[in-house]
C-alpha cells in the first residue's frame, strides 16, 4: 500500500519533527524534513538532562538524530524554511528557500581546521552566548548532519570580501563561497508544523535585575552551565566571578502567568526547575536551593513523586511566595525579597544566584511561518488548533504538534507529534 | 565460538561523552590499554562515539582494518545498543558482533569521585568486554508476518479515536468494550471543556461513524478469554454475550480507561450531600441541580499517602462545573478548596482566571489540617491566611476525586506481558521518548490507562497509539530480536518442563512429538530458562555459557 504515496512535509527538526518524521518514514511515507538551522535536534538539544528520568537529554535524542539522518525515508533540509504552501490536502505544492551553507555537505568531514582557523568570534546562539563561536562553525558537538556552516552575516569573507582563510585551510575543498539562496517546490500530501518555541527574554522586568545583575540568569542558560559539554564543562559557577555556587534561588513564572507579559501557564517550568534544582546539587552536595512559586503545577506521570524526591533527597526548599525584587550587593550576591503567601509576611535572603523561569514563547517567526502555510494564530500568536483535536489547524491537511501551538513538556511534544503524524498519514492514504 | 578459520580482529572505540566519561577517567590511558589486550588491531577515543562523526570512525575502521568486532565503551546499552548495531550492520558485519563496555552508567557516574579507581574499573570492564567480543556470533533477527487489522480495547473515546484513525489509514480493527455501550466516561459527561460540546453528542457522532464503518468489528460485552502471539500476530480469544470469538490482529491498543473514585471512599469527607464531580455532572445533565451553596473540595482522595498522585484533571473539572452552576443560577455561591490549581497553558489557566472573574471562592487548605465538613457548613484553615478558620455555608459538597486504575487491569497487563506502576497505571516503555509504547512490540497505550488525561490529551495519544501501530501495521512483515533461547542439545532434555514453568512470555511449549520447544518469535531472550534449566538443555544466543565463561575468565584469569 506504500508506492503510491505522496510524500509529508515536517517543519521543525525538534524532537516533535523529528519523532513525527520516523513515525511517518517507518510507515512507508515519504518524509520531507524542513530545519531552518545548519543542524537537526532543536530545544531538547540545548537541554542538560529532562525530567521526571533525570536522563540525559543528548543522550536519548542522539539516536534519534541518527535515526532521521540514516532514515531512506526522511529527506533532511537544513537551513531551510518554508515560504509558501498551495493547494489542497492530499496535493498541496510547498516552496522551500533554502539558505546557502557555503560548505560542500559531501566534501566536508567535520576536521575542525578551519574552526579553529577563522579570526571571527561572535556569541554562540546553542549556548545562548555564555560561549563564543566563530563564523565557520558546527552548530554543536552532536549536530547532525556533523558538518560546518557559514554565517555570512559576520564572516570577512562576505562583510568585508577579505580573509578567506577557511578556504585556504579545507584540504577536502569542501569551502564553496559561491553557494547561492535556492528556492524549489516539493509536492507533497500533508505538512506537519513542529517549529517549537523561543524562551521569553526578562529583561524588561527590571525588578528581577537580569542583564544588570550578571549572576541572576535564565533557566536556559542554566542548562548550558550544568552541562557537560556547555560554556564551563559543566562546573556550576557564577557568571560574574567564576565562584562555586552554594545556594541558588529559584523563581517560577517569569513573564508567565502575569497579564502586563504572558497571561497563560507556560506548562513545563515546575517540573524544570525541580529537575535543574535536583541536577545543580549533584553537581554539589552542599548546595542549598530555593524554589519560589505561585502553584506548583505536576500532574503529570510520577511528577508529585518527583517533587517530593526533590524535597526529600536533594535539599530543595519549596516557598510559596512571590518575589518582588531581586538586588545585587557589592559582592554581587543577590538580595531576593518576597512575600510568604502563608503569612504575608515580607522576607529577604540573600543567594549566590538567581535563576528565573522564563515563559514559552511563540517563535519570533511564528507570524511569517503561519502566514507562508495559510494558517491562523491564536490571541498569544500560538498556532491556533481545534480545542478537542490540539493537532488540526485552521487549514485543512497542515497540523501541528509540540510547543508552537501550545507549551507542553518532551512527553506531550512526542505524543503530539505522533498524532499529527497519524492524522497526516490518513490524508496521505485516503487521496492516492 | 570462534568462526573457523577466521582471526578475530576486534575495534575498540571509546566514548569520553562529553566530560562525563572524559572528565572523570583518562580515556586516552583507556585506549592504550584497550591496545594491549589480545585479538584488539585497532583502538581509538572520540568525544561523543554516538555523534555522526564518530559513527563514521567506527565504519571507516571496519573497512581499513578488516574488524569483524566492534567494542564501543561508553553510556549504556539500553540507549544506545541498538544505533551502534545498526552502524556496524552498514558496512556488512552482523549486527551481533557488537558488544558495549558500559563505563559511564556502570563506572564514572557511580565512582565520581574516584578517578583513579574508576579508570581501573573501567579497564576491568574492557577487558571482559573483549573476552566476551572474541567469543560472539552472528545471529540473524527474525521476520514475521504482519496480519493488517488492529485490536483495541477499550471503545470510550481514546479507542474510538484510535479506532477511525487505523480505519482511515486502511486498516481492519476489531474494536472490545466490555460494557454494552460505547462510549466510556464521555457517556456520564455533561458539557465538555474547553468547547462546551454536550458529552453525549460529541461522542454519539464518533459512534455512529465507526459502527457504518465496513472495515471495523465492534464487539460489546466482550470480555478477552486468552492471548496468544507476538507482533504481527496476536490471536485473541473473547467472550462476547456467552459465545467465544476469536480474532487475530497484527497490533493490540490497550485504552481501557480508568475509574472516577467514588465519593464514598474518601474518608476524610464523610456527610450528607457529599458527591463526586460524576454525580455533579449527572446532576446536571439530567437538570436535577438545585443547591445554592456549593463547596468543591479538590484532591479529595489525592496526593495522600494511599494515593500519592495529582489526578491532573480534576481542576479543570472543577473549574468547568463550577462555571457551569454560575451560569445556570448566578445566584448560587460556589467555593472551590484546593491545594495547587493545576491549569496548564493557554485555554486552562484562561478558564482559572475567567473563573475568578466569575465570583467563584478559592480557598487554599493545607492537607495537615483538612477542611471539616458539618451539615450546613464547611470548617477550612485557609493556608493563604495564616491558617485562619473560615465557615463556609454548604448545602452540597462536591468532591474532585481522582481517576484510579481499573479493578481489572492486572488481569490485562498479564494477557499482554506489559509492566503497570505503583498506582496500577499501565507503564509505558519510556516516560520521555516512548510515551505511548511498551517494551513489547506491537501493543500500544493511550488515554487514562496510563495516567489520568483530559479529553484533548486522550484524544493525542489516541492518534499517537494509532501512529505507532501502523508503523508496524503498514509492512508486510516485522523484524524482531534474534537474541533469543535455543534447545542446544534435545538429548539433555529430560523433559522436567521447569523452564515451560517459568518462562514469563509463554515461548516454551511442549510440541506435537513431545518435546520442549521455544517458539522463537516470542522469547525475548530474558535467560531465566538457561539459567534454570538443571541440564544445561538451553543456552541463550549471544549470552552463551562459553561468551559469559570467557567473560569472567577476562576478568579474573583462567
Amino acid at each position: 500500500m506504500n508506492e503510491k504515496n505522496k510524500a509529508a512535509l515536517v517543519i521543525g527538526a525538534g524532537i516533535a519533527g523529528i519523532q513525527a518524521s520516523l513515525d511517518l518514514g517507518d510507515m512507508g511515507i515519504q518524509v520531507h524534513l524542513v530545519e531552518q538551522r545548519p543542524c537537526i535536534g532543536g530545544r531538547m538539544a540545548q537541554l542538560d538532562k529532562t525530567f521526571p528520568t533525570n536522563d540525559c537529554s543528548i543522550c536519548i535524542l542522539a539516536p534519534k538524530l541518527s535515526d532521521c539522518a540514516r532514515h531512506p525515508n526522511i529527506t533532511l533540509h537544513t537551513l531551510s524554511e518554508v515560504v509558501g504552501l498551495e493547494g489542497i490536502p492530499g496535493n498541496f505544492e510547498v516552496t522551500i528557500l533554502q539558505h546557502p551553507r557555503y560548505v560542500d555537505l559531501d566534501k566536508c568531514i567535520n576536521c575542525g581546521d578551519c574552526v579553529e582557523n577563522c579570526p571571527v568570534s561572535v556569541d554562540d546562539e546553542f549556548n545562548v552566548g555564555l560561549k563564543k563561536r566563530s563564523a565557520i562553525y558546527l552548530d554543536y558537538l552532536q549536530g547532525i548532519p556533523a558538518k560546518v556552516t557559514i554565517d555570512d552575516s559576520v564572516c570577512l569573507h562576505f562583510i568585508q570580501g577579505i580573509c578567506g582563510i577557511c578556504k585556504k585551510v579545507c584540504d577536502k575543498e569542501a569551502i564553496d563561497y559561491e553557494q547561492k539562496e535556492e528556492i524549489f517546490n516539493l509536492n507533497v500530501g500533508a505538512v506537519i508544523v513542529a517549529t517549537g518555541y523561543d524562551p521569553f527574554d526578562p529583561t524588561p522586568l527590571q525588578n528581577f535585575g537580569y542583564g544588570s545583575a550578571s549572576n541572576v540568569i535564565t533557566a536556559l542558560e542554566l542548562e548550558r552551565i550544568i552541562c557537560a559539554s556547555g560554556p564551563t564543562d559543566g562546573h556550576l559557577i557564577r557568571p560574574s566571578d567564576g565562584r562555586t555556587v552554594k545556594k541558588i534561588a529559584f523563581i517560577q513564572c517569569v513573564g508567565s502567568r502575569d497579564k502586563n507579559y504572558n497571561k497563560y501557564c507556560s506548562s513545563i517550568c515546575c517540573m524544570y526547575t525541580t529537575k535543574e534544582a535536583m541536577v545543580a546539587y549533584e553537581h554539589d552536595n552542599e548546595l542549598e536551593t530555593k524554589i519560589f512559586y505561585i502553584d506548583m503545577r505536576a500532574g503529570g506521570k510520577h511528577f508529585r513523586k518527583y517533587l517530593k524526591r526533590g524535597e526529600e533527597e536533594y535539599n530543595i526548599t519549596y516557598v510559596k511566595g512571590s518575589v518582588g525584587e531581586i538586588r545585587e550587593d557589592e559582592d554581587q550576591n543577590l538580595i531576593v525579597i518576597y512575600e510568604v503567601s502563608n503569612t504575608g509576611e515580607v522576607k529577604s535572603e540573600r543567594f549566590d544566584m538567581v535563576v528565573l523561569a522564563t515563559s514559552i514563547i511563540p517563535k519570533q517567526d511564528a507570524d511569517k511561518v503561519a502566514k507562508s502555510l495559510g494558517i491562523e494564530r491564536d490571541k498569544y500568536n500560538f498556532i491556533k488548533t481545534l480545542p478537542h483535536a490540539p493537532m488540526i489547524t485552521t487549514r485543512e491537511g497542515v497540523y501541528a504538534c509540540g510547543c508552537c501551538h501550545e507549551p507542553m513538556d518532551i512527553p506531550n511534544s512526542v505524543v503530539e507529534a505522533s498524532s499529527a503524524a497519524a492524522l497526516a498519514a490518513e490524508v496521505i492514504r485516503s487521496s492516492k | 565460538m570462534k568462526m573457523e578459520g577466521e582471526e578475530v580482529r576486534i575495534g575498540i572505540f571509546v566514548c569520553h561523552c562529553g566530560s562525563n566519561i572524559g572528565g572523570v577517567m583518562d580515556c586516552k590511558a583507556l585506549v592504550k590499554y584497550a591496545s594491549t589486550l589480545p585479538d584488539v588491531v585497532y583502538t581509538e577515543d572520540n568525544l561523543y562515539t554516538c555523534s555522526e562523526v564518530g559513527l563514521n570512525q567506527i565504519k571507516d575502521a571496519i573497512k581499513e582494518h578488516n574488524l569483524n568486532r566492534v567494542i564501543v565503551a561508553s553510556c549504556t546499552p539500553r540507549t544506545h545498543e541498538s544505533l551502534f548495531r545498526d552502524t556496524i550492520q552498514e558496512v556488512g558485519l552482523n549486527p551481533y558482533l557488537f558488544e558495549m563496555a558500559n563505563i559511564r552508567d556502570q563506572c564514572s557516574w557511580v565512582h565520581m569521585k574516584d578517578k583513579e579507581k574508576a579508570t581501573e574499573k573501567a579497564k576491568d570492564l574492557l577487558r571482559m568486554a573483549v573476552g566476551k567480543a572474541k567469543m560472539l556470533e552472528p545471529l540473524e533477527k527474525i521476520k514475521v508476518g504482519v496480519t493488517p487489522a488492529a485490536a483495541v480495547i477499550g471503545g470510550g473515546i481514546a479507542g474510538i479515536t484510535a479506532a477511525t484513525n487505523l480505519l482511515h489509514q486502511g486498516f481492519n480493527v476489531f474494536l472490545l468494550e466490555k460494557t454494552n455501550q460505547l462510549g466510556g466516561i464521555i457517556n456520564r459527561l455533561y458539557k465538555l471543556y474547553p468547547s462546551n460540546e454536550l458529552g453525549t453528542e460529541f461522542i454519539q457522532k464518533k459512534i455512529e461513524y465507526i459502527q457504518n464503518h465496513p472495515n471495523i468489528e465492534v464487539l460489546t460485552n466482550a470480555t478477552i478469554k486468552s492471548v496468544y502471539g507476538f507482533v504481527g500476530e496476536y490471536d485473541l480469544e473473547v467472550e462476547v454475550n456467552n459465545s467465544t470469538k476469536k480474532l487475530r490482529a497484527g497490533t493490540i491498543i490497550i485504552a481501557t480507561g480508568a475509574q472516577v473514585l467514588d465519593a464514598q471512599y474518601v474518608q476524610e469527607f464523610k456527610g450528607e450531600n457529599v458527591i463526586n464531580q460524576a454525580d455533579l455532572e449527572l446532576q446536571l445533565k439530567n437538570k436535577t441541580f438545585d443547591a445554592k451553596n456549593v463547596v468543591m473540595v479538590q484532591c479529595a482522595g489525592a496526593r495522600i499517602d494511599e494515593r500519592p498522585y495529582c489526578s491532573n484533571i480534576c481542576c479543570m473539572t472543577a473549574l468547568k462545573n463550577a462555571l457551569l452552576i454560575k451560569e445556570q443560577s448566578p445566584d448560587s455561591h460556589v467555593t472551590i478548596l484546593y491545594r495547587d490549581v493545576q491549569t496548564l497553558g493557554t485555554k486552562y489557566e484562561e478558564t482559572y482566571q475567567k473563573a475568578r472573574e466569575s465570583r467563584i471562592l478559592f480557598v487554599k487548605y493545607s492537607p495537615e489540617k483538612n477542611p471539616i465538613v458539618e451539615n450546613d457548613h464547611v470548617k477550612v484553615y485557609s493556608e493563604l491566611s495564616g491558617g485562619k478558620e473560615i465557615s463556609i455555608p454548604r448545602d452540597l459538597i462536591v468532591l474532585s476525586t481522582p481517576l484510579v486504575a481499573n479493578p481489572d487491569s492486572k488481569e490485562l497487563a498479564q494477557f499482554f506481558k506489559v509492566p503497570l506502576e505503583e498506582n496500577q497505571f499501565f507503564l509505558e516503555a519510556h516516560v520521555k521518548l516512548r510515551p505511548v509504547d511498551f517494551a513489547t512490540d506491537g501493543v500500544y497505550v493511550c488515554g487514562c490507562t496510563k495516567w489520568p488525561a483530559d479529553i484533548p490529551e486522550t484524544i493525542s495519544q489516541a492518534y499517537a497509539a494509532s501512529s505507532r501501530a501502523s508503523t508496524v501495521l503498514s509492512h508486510e512483515t516485522f523484524e524482531v530480536e534474534g537474541s533469543t533461547a535455543k534447545i542446544l542439545d534435545k538429548s539433555k532434555c529430560v523433559g522436567c518442563e521447569i523452564c515451560i514453568k517459568i518462562c514469563p512470555f509463554g515461548a516454551i511449549i511442549k510440541n506435537e512429538e513431545d518435546e520442549v520447544d521455544i517458539i522463537q518469535v516470542l522469547c525475548h531472550g530474558c535467560g531465566t530458562c538457561g539459567a534454570t534449566c538443571p541440564h544445561k538443555a538451553i543456552t541463550v544466543s549471544h549470552f552463551t555459557t562459553e561468551q559469559i565463561i570467557s567473560q569472567i575468565h577476562s576478568f579474573g584469569g583462567d
